[in-house]
C-alpha cells in the first residue's frame, strides 16, 4: 500500500473520530428538552403553551359571575395572571403545570382548578401540605367564588371576573 | 411574566442505533488499521472480532428498547467507541509485546456488557436501590478492605488493592466504588438537611457544626487508611473526592468542598512527610528528567516522548512505538494513544468522555428524586475523577497515581465495574426522561 493511501486512511480514522463527537452533539443539540420559558406577549393574553381559548364575550348577567382569569396574591409569583378558558388549570412545581410555582411548600402535582357545567371546581390532587379555599382545607372538588383565596402551599389565588 | 412549558421527550432508540454504528465503525476501523500497519493488509479476522463486539452492544441495544425505552441516546454509543478503541490499542500493544491481553480484555468486556444487562433488567426502578443503603456500606467497606487479608490478598507493583483466587486476580475495590456511591446517595438524602441548613456563616460560608463534620471525618480517616494499609494513591483519592462530591452536591454548600480540600490537602502532605512511596511519586512529578529520579521516571519521561512524536496528527494507529512504556496498555494507555492518534484523536477522546460525564450530570439534573440526582451524580464524578487523574498523571499536571482510565484502560474489574456504572446511569436516565404520567383531564 503506498504511503498516500497510508496518510490518508489515517486522517481519514481522525475525522471519523470527530464525526461520532460531531454526530453526538448534534443528538444533544436536537434532544434538549425540558422547559421552555417564552415570554408572555401581552398582559391577559395567553402565552404559548397554554390551551386558553378567548373567553366567550357575552353581556348577559350569567356571563358577568364567570371567572375571566386566575390572579396569584401572595407568594413569589404575585402578580401573575392567567386568563380562563376551558381546559382545566394545573397548579404545582412540576414543569408541565400550567401555573408553574417555585414554592416550597408546595407540592409538584398540588392542585387543580376545572369548569363543570359552568362551575370552577378546585381539587387536592393529594399534597403534602393540603390546599385551602378560605379557611377550609379542600377534601373533595369545591366550587370556588369569585375573590375567595385558595391557598396552595405559600401561593394564594384567587379568582377574577 | 414568562409562561412555561414542558418540551416532548422522545426515546430516540433509533438515534442511539446510528452512533452504535458509527462507534462500532471506529473500533472496526481501528482493527483494521492496525492490521494494515503490522502485516500490510487487512486482519481476516476483522470480521469476527467486529462482530463480538457488535453482537454484544447491539444485545445492550435491543434491552434498552425493551426495558428502558427512554434511557439517554449518547451513552451507550459513548461507551462502545472508548472501550472498542481500547481493545484495540490493546491488541495493537499484543502485536508489539507477543502478549495477549486483547482476548482477556474483550472476554472481561463481554462479563461487563452481560452485567450491564443484568442490571437493567433486574433493577427496573433506582428507587429499589435506595433500600440497600446500608447493605451497600457494609459490603463496600467489606470489599475496600479485603485484599488486606491474608491468603486472598495480593500485593502486585507495592499496591495491595487486588485479591487472587487461583489464576484470577481482581480489584475489589472497584466495585466497592459503585457500592460507597449508593451508600453515600442514600445516606445525604436523609442527612442533607442537618449538614446544610446548621451552622453559623463565616466570611460567606456556612460552617458546619463541629457535630456534623463527622461523615466527613470518617471518610478521610478511611481514605487514608486505604492508602496506608493498601499503599493506593488512587483509590483513596477517589472515595475522598466521591464523598466530597455528593456531599455538595446534596447540601449545595461551598464549605463542605472548602473543608474537604483542606483535608485533602492535610491528608496529601502528611503522606507525602511520612510515605516514601508518595515521596517518589512527587519527586517523578516534579523532576522527571533529573538524573537522580530518572530511574523512576522512566515510565513517564517515554510518556511524554510518545505524546511529543504523536504531535498534532499522530503516527498513525500501528506506525508509532508506545510499546516501549512499561505498562501502556494499562496505567498509560492515554499516551499511546496520544502518540499514534496525536493531539486531535485525544482531544476527540477526552470530549467523549467529557460529554459522556457531562450526560450522566444531565440525568442527575433530570432525575425526578434526591436519591437517583445524588447517584447519578456520584457516579458520574467518579468518572470525571478517574479521567482527570489518569490524565493529568501522565502529562504531569498531578503526580501520578494508579488510576485506570474508564472503558479504555486493560483490566478486568475497571471494565465490569464500569459497564455496572453505565447500566444504572441509563437506568436512571429512562426514568428521568420519560415522561410525567398524563395528566388527568375531566
Amino acid at each position: 500500500m503506498s504511503e498516500l493511501t497510508l496518510t490518508l486512511l489515517r486522517l481519514g480514522y481522525l475525522a471519523l473520530l470527530w464525526i461520532l463527537v460531531l454526530s453526538v452533539v448534534g443528538v444533544l443539540r436536537s434532544d434538549l428538552f425540558g422547559t421552555r420559558v417564552t415570554r408572555r406577549p401581552a398582559p391577559g393574553t395567553p402565552g404559548r403553551g397554554i390551551p386558553a381559548p378567548a373567553p366567550p364575550r357575552g353581556r348577559d348577567t350569567e356571563d358577568r359571575k364567570t371567572p375571566r382569569t386566575l390572579v396569584v396574591t401572595e407568594g413569589s409569583l404575585k402578580g401573575t395572571s392567567l386568563a380562563l378558558g376551558q381546559a382545566a388549570i394545573l397548579i404545582g412545581r412540576a414543569p408541565e403545570c400550567t401555573l408553574v410555582l417555585e414554592d416550597d411548600y408546595s407540592s409538584n402535582r398540588h392542585a387543580r382548578l376545572f369548569l363543570d357545567a359552568g362551575t370552577w371546581l378546585v381539587e387536592d390532587l393529594g399534597s403534602t401540605n393540603g390546599t385551602y379555599l378560605g379557611r377550609s382545607k379542600v377534601e373533595s372538588p369545591t366550587p370556588v367564588d369569585i375573590g375567595t383565596p385558595v391557598r396552595v402551599g405559600r401561593t394564594v389565588l384567587e379568582l377574577r371576573r | 411574566m414568562a409562561v412555561v412549558t414542558a418540551v416532548e421527550t422522545r426515546p430516540r432508540r433509533n438515534v442511539e442505533l446510528v452512533l452504535l454504528i458509527v462507534s462500532l465503525g471506529i473500533a472496526i476501523g481501528a482493527y483494521v488499521l492496525v492490521g494494515i500497519a503490522a502485516e500490510g493488509r487487512v486482519q481476516a479476522n476483522w470480521m469476527w472480532v467486529g462482530g463480538g463486539l457488535a453482537v454484544l452492544v447491539l444485545g445492550v441495544h435491543a434491552v434498552l428498547r425493551v426495558v428502558a425505552p427512554y434511557a439517554d441516546p449518547v451513552i451507550l454509543p459513548i461507551t462502545t467507541a472508548i472501550n472498542g478503541l481500547g481493545l484495540v490499542v490493546i491488541h495493537r500493544l499484543d502485536l508489539a509485546e507477543e502478549t495477549s491481553l486483547a482476548t482477556r480484555q474483550l472476554l472481561w468486556t463481554a462479563i461487563g456488557v452481560g452485567a450491564a444487562v443484568a442490571v437493567l433488567v433486574l433493577v427496573r426502578d433506582h428507587r429499589i436501590l435506595a433500600r440497600y443503603t446500608w447493605t451497600a456500606a457494609v459490603l463496600g467497606f467489606a470489599l475496600l478492605l479485603l485484599p488486606l487479608l491474608p491468603f486472598i490478598g495480593r500485593n502486585i507493583r507495592g499496591a495491595r488493592i487486588w485479591i487472587g483466587l487461583g489464576p484470577l486476580s481482581f480489584q475489589p475495590g472497584e466495585i466497592a466504588k459503585i457500592l460507597l456511591a449508593l451508600f453515600f446517595a442514600g445516606y445525604l438524602v436523609t442527612a442533607r438537611d442537618s449538614l446544610a441548613l446548621v451552622g453559623r456563616r463565616f466570611l460567606g460560608l456556612q460552617l458546619p457544626r463541629a457535630r456534623d463534620l463527622g461523615p466527613i471525618l470518617v471518610a478521610w480517616a478511611l481514605s487514608l487508611g486505604v492508602l496506608v494499609f493498601e499503599r493506593d494513591l488512587g483509590t483513596s483519592l477517589l472515595f475522598f473526592g466521591l464523598f466530597v462530591a455528593v456531599l455538595y452536591v446534596a447540601t449545595e454548600r461551598t464549605s463542605w468542598i472548602v473543608i474537604g480540600m483542606s483535608l485533602f490537602v492535610a491528608g496529601a502532605v502528611l503522606a507525602w512527610r511520612i510515605f516514601s512511596h508518595v515521596q517518589r511519586r512527587v519527586d517523578i512529578w516534579l523532576h522527571p528528567f533529573e538524573p537522580g529520579t530518572f530511574e523512576n521516571a522512566f515510565q513517564v519521561v517515554q510518556g511524554l516522548y510518545g505524546m511529543a512524536s504523536g504531535g498534532l496528527l499522530g503516527t498513525g494507529l500501528g506506525e508509532g512505538r508506545p510499546d516501549i512504556i512499561p505498562f501502556a496498555e494499562s496505567d498509560f494507555i492515554f499516551t499511546a494513544i496520544g502518540e499514534e492518534l496525536g493531539l486531535t484523536g485525544i482531544f476527540a477522546l477526552l470530549l467523549l468522555y467529557l460529554i459522556l460525564v457531562e450526560r450522566g450530570l444531565r440525568t442527575a439534573i433530570g432525575a425526578r428524586d434526591g436519591f437517583g440526582k445524588l447517584l447519578a451524580a456520584g457516579l458520574s464524578f467518579t468518572i470525571a475523577l478517574q479521567c482527570f487523574v489518569v490524565a493529568g498523571g501522565v502529562t504531569r499536571v498531578i503526580p501520578l497515581t494508579g488510576l485506570v482510565m474508564p472503558f479504555l484502560a486493560y483490566g478486568g474489574s475497571s471494565l465490569l465495574s464500569n459497564w455496572i456504572v453505565v447500566a444504572i446511569l441509563l437506568r436512571i436516565s429512562d426514568a428521568a426522561r420519560r415522561p410525567a404520567p398524563a395528566e388527568v383531564t375531566g
